[in-house]
């Protein structure tokens, strides 16, 4: 089990530092000159060298990747003299646009990201396993059929055709909902909810759609398997056998896309968040583009891959505590 | 046995059995007016290939089949015709009354559960009222009686930490619990090593023995039948060939089809002798 | 984020059935039999006909511009109204005989023009994305499959890495330090490059299990070499997988396509792409809903089409396999 882990948490160092060094390396070779870039108008060939020299873009690649890396531990100090600033630990640098500590605008915006993806993701769960489950237990009838075009409709519409026909609809047409903004739930509960649920709505939709299809055939094959034919034999009621021997084989699997998918939307729902206008993750991850902010880039993307590879390794740990041929069998 | 019986008739009493599944072309029958009988005690051999309708005769007495087929004529068990009961009256004599075993013990095992879970639930839901533990603890004497050693530990291991010879027994456990009147075994050594098998035959002969339970084996092995049941229904495509007892079966088979499965199963007397012997050691770990 | 490749993914293991256990390639008659089949499904069709529409728009472009009088990049000033911000002139977006889709608020450029212009842009990038995705899939997933050994533990390893990353954003992030030239082919390259671990993964475990079954035992002992058997035993074995995924893969592509260039970092303005003019509508759409309404229907409609189609073809090859 320990060595289970280590064996993880080694692939897991191992992935992350080569997100790193990938994203580093594009931009480095890629990327027109931040310096220039920094200095705007009215500069200088001084002023430039100096930013160069402050930022380490003078150093050569390996050194300013061992910078950046180790600032990630231990931080790193910009600058000399008495114009030295402190960055510490994790140090992502400093926007090249507002000059702000990346960790701080990430940490600032995570709030907004994490109540976007739980709240879409409670949504697509129960609609997925419910609308699967119905679409099991009606299998080949009329409710399968109607759910399997509603599960193709909604993979099939891109989330920002969505947000801007649910706007037009639910905002500017019927006035129903006010326009989405970040509101603290402390303050309006009400509005908070209001305000978020067509972004929840727009997210969820897609997932919901593959997790309904995702129940309907897990259900469907469990329902066939020998051992759902044995709780039968043994004269358990319909409900224990669908509960025990049914729906648990069935919906184990599901937890492992969970994982994955949840710790996807968290890194940021880039369209979603743009498109209403909410200063989530995904929001800054596409300003920073439109304006070449590297650092932010840079910052995102290792936040959006180390929670994809934390999201993988919680998952195999659930997955041994749920699944107990993982558990005793995990020296396979 | 917990009921007394209201008839000195046979235990079951199979008349005119039909299944048929309703295709595009018609309906296609897989067992075609089976009749056959098993007496209070007895044991039955109903043996064919794969094919011949065997399974789904036990799995319409059973009340079980799949979805879709349809089931006519009369299966009287202990004197109730079973073809008129409810879903819910079914499924009380299902697990408590007449017990099942299948072919591959590791799928009929749900991977999910304890061995002792699974074999409490089915007591649980039989016996209202039956707390966690006495449940357990019938599970515990379950797998005792089925020649398990330290069930007291094993009973909290999953399926897949058993052999095969092991999960079979649990299997039988788990139906033997609720002290069922009729035990229908569907190929129950098939899916096992040739040496574990013999050590489930001499089980179920042993159980039979003890308990008094009338036994139905279904199996296309002629040699198995052999050793456990005193009766034997041959069938074919979903019809009766022949039937009759063990011995008049094997030293005087009436239909050419018979001759034929029997001359599948050569030097019988030799390969069982063989078998015992080597059975004597338990395989398991 | 409804088009990301790992869907795909998802839908693969839902299935079960492409990931199954191949049987021999139908024989011609049987083919036959599930194109038959296939015309008989009516929204199947309905699904054709919609692509087919799309495809004949995109390359019968210039003509089509001819026929309607105004090209994708030709601003029309008479047809918006300045008093209003530039609205079109005109109900639904100024729809009418002059514009036949209406025009674009602010520049009145041609809608009809830049949609059938757009064709070009989805069709061409998904389509080649598919391409170049099913040829990198289908060989790393038979090289894998086929050698094992420390061959398919690199390529194993590789997929693994490439499956973990945050693969649209960081699509984003290169596509938003390349150069804009060829920013088409850029596209493709980069979508291709994360897209196909997904289609190896299954040809890898179909090879792996094909490779031991008596057919190609049987090429080996007659003294066929490796590559003869790759393509001639393997290859065909796995064709019905490879439509399957690749139908499936199509719609996620052109989703892919949209959505990067409606973030800003796929096809340059003024090419006009669908994504794009939808991303374009957003600060109109209260006041010109048909400027994101037409786009956008056309984009659902693609997807959903092959959506649709992909899975049909799932179902009848599925079942195909399972009468054989």
């Amino acid at each position: 089990m320990s060595r289970f882990l280590l064996n993880r948490l080694l692939g897991m160092v191992v992935v992350l530092f080569l997100v790193c060094l990938f994203t580093f390396v594009v931009f480095f070779v890629l990327s027109p000159d931040p310096a220039v870039q920094i200095c705007g108008k009215n500069c200088t060939p001084e002023a430039i060298d100096q930013i160069r020299e402050n930022l380490g873009l003078d150093q050569p690649f390996l050194t300013q990747f061992w910078t950046f890396i180790s600032g990630l531990f231990v931080g790193r100090t910009y600058g000399t003299g008495p114009n030295a600033i402190d960055c510490a630990a994790p140090c992502l640098g400093y926007s090249f646009q507002t000059s702000q500590p990346v960790a701080d605008m990430i940490m600032q915006r995570l709030p907004v990201s994490a109540t976007i993806a739980i709240g879409a993701a409670v949504l697509w769960l129960l609609a997925g396993i419910a609308g699967g489950l119905i679409s099991a237990v009606r299998e080949g009838r009329f409710a399968d059929r109607f759910i399997t075009g509603l599960t193709l409709t909604g993979m099939s519409i891109p989330n920002y055709v969505l947000a801007l026909a649910l706007q037009f609809l639910l905002v500017v047409t019927l006035g129903w909902l006010p326009f989405p903004q970040a509101v603290p739930f402390g303050d309006d509960p009400v509005q908070w909810f209001m305000n978020f649920l067509m972004p929840w709505i727009v997210l969820a939709i897609g997932a919901a759609a593959v997790y309904t299809r995702l129940t309907r055939a897990n259900v469907i094959e469990s329902l066939q398997e020998n051992y759902v034919r044995t709780a039968r034999a043994k004269g358990l009621s319909p409900g224990l056998v669908w509960r025990r021997h049914a729906l648990r084989p069935a919906l184990t699997p599901i937890v492992t896309i969970f994982g994955m998918d949840f710790a996807n939307l968290l890194g940021g729902a880039l369209i979603t968040e743009t498109v209403f206008g909410l200063n989530g993750i995904g929001k800054l991850a596409a300003d920073s583009i439109t304006k070449n902010d590297q650092p932010v880039i840079m910052g995102v993307t290792l936040l959006a891959a180390f929670l994809v590879v934390v999201g993988a390794m919680v998952v195999d740990l659930l997955y041994t505590a749920i699944d107990p041929r993982v558990r005793v069998g995990s020296a396979k | 046995m917990s009921t007394t019986s209201d008839t000195g008739g046979p235990l079951l009493r199979v008349r005119g059995l039909t299944v048929g599944f309703p295709t595009a072309a018609g309906s296609v029958e897989v067992v075609k007016s089976l009749d056959f009988e098993l007496a209070r005690g007895g044991a039955l051999g109903i043996v064919g290939e794969s094919g011949s309708g065997k399974s789904m005769t036990s799995l319409a007495i059973m009340g079980l089949l799949p979805k879709g087929a349809r089931r006519t004529g009369s299966i009287e068990f202990d004197g109730t015709e079973l073809t008129a009961l409810r879903e819910r009256a079914m499924r009380a004599v299902r697990g408590d009354r007449i017990a099942m075993i299948f072919q591959d013990p590791l799928s009929s095992l749900n991977p999910y559960y304890t061995v002792g879970t699974q074999i409490a639930e089915a007591y649980r839901s039989h016996r209202k009222g039956v707390t966690r533990r006495q449940a357990r603890a019938v599970a515990i004497e379950a797998m005792e009686r089925v020649h398990i050693h330290d069930a007291a530990r094993r009973v909290d291991h999953y399926p897949h930490q058993f052999s095969g010879g092991m999960r079979q027994r649990v299997m039988i456990a788990m139906m033997l619990s609720m002290e069922p009147e009729l035990l229908i075994a569907d190929e129950p050594t098939t899916a096992l090593d040739v040496t574990v098998q013999a050590q489930i035959l001499d089980l179920l002969a042993e159980i039979r023995a003890d308990t008094g339970a009338g036994l139905i084996l279904i199996t296309h092995d002629l040699a198995v039948v052999s050793e456990v049941t005193d009766h034997i229904v041959v069938m074919r495509e979903g019809e009766l060939v022949e039937q009759g007892p063990v011995e008049r079966i094997f030293t005087d088979p009436r239909e050419a089809y018979t001759r034929m499965l029997l001359d599948a199963v050569p030097r019988i007397d030799d390969e069982i002798g063989l078998l015992k012997t080597t059975a004597s050691a338990e395989e398991d770990r | 984020m409804t088009f990301t490749p790992t869907d795909l993914e998802v839908e693969g293991a839902a299935g079960g059935g492409t990931g199954g256990d191949p049987s021999p390639a139908p024989p011609p008659a049987q083919r036959r039999r599930l194109v038959r089949a296939f015309l008989r499904d009516r929204v199947a069709v309905a699904c054709g006909v919609y692509i087919l529409l799309v495809i004949v728009m995109a390359l019968a472009a210039p003509l089509l511009v001819k026929l309607s009088g105004y090209g994708p990049l030709e601003f029309d000033q008479s047809a918006v109204d300045p008093n209003l911000g530039g609205l079109p002139i005109g109900w639904g977006g100024g729809i009418g005989a002059e514009h036949w889709f209406g025009v674009e608020p602010g520049n009145g450029r041609d809608i009809f023009a830049r949609i059938v212009y757009g064709a070009r842009v989805s069709m061409t990038i998904a389509l080649s994305a598919t391409v170049l995705t099913s040829v990198l899939g289908v060989v790393f997933g038979l090289v894998a499959g086929y050698f094992g050994g420390r061959v398919d533990m690199l390529i194993s390893r590789v997929m693994e890495f490439l499956m973990a990353f945050p693969a649209l954003i960081f699509m984003i992030a290169v596509l938003s330090a390349l150069p804009a030239e060829n920013r088409q082919l850029l596209l493709v390259v980069v979508i291709s490059f994360f897209g196909w671990p997904y289609l190896a993964r299954i040809v890898r475990g179909q090879t792996m299990s094909l490779k031991e079954r008596e057919f190609v035992e049987s090429a080996r002992a007659s003294g066929a070499s490796s590559a003869q058997i790759i393509f001639k035993e393997i290859l065909p074995n796995l064709a019905s997988t490879i439509i399957v995924m690749t139908t499936l893969a199509v719609p996620g592509y052109v989703g892919t396509e949209a959505g990067l260039s409606f973030l800003g970092v796929g096809v340059v303005p003024p090419t006009p792409s669908w994504g794009q003019m939808i991303a374009s509508s957003v600060p109109w759409y209260a006041v010109d809903p048909a400027y994101f309404l037409i786009p956008g229907s056309f984009l659902f409609l693609l997807v959903l089409s092959f959506t649709v189609l992909g899975d049909r073809v799932k179902k009848i090859a599925e079942s195909g396999e399972g009468r054989a």
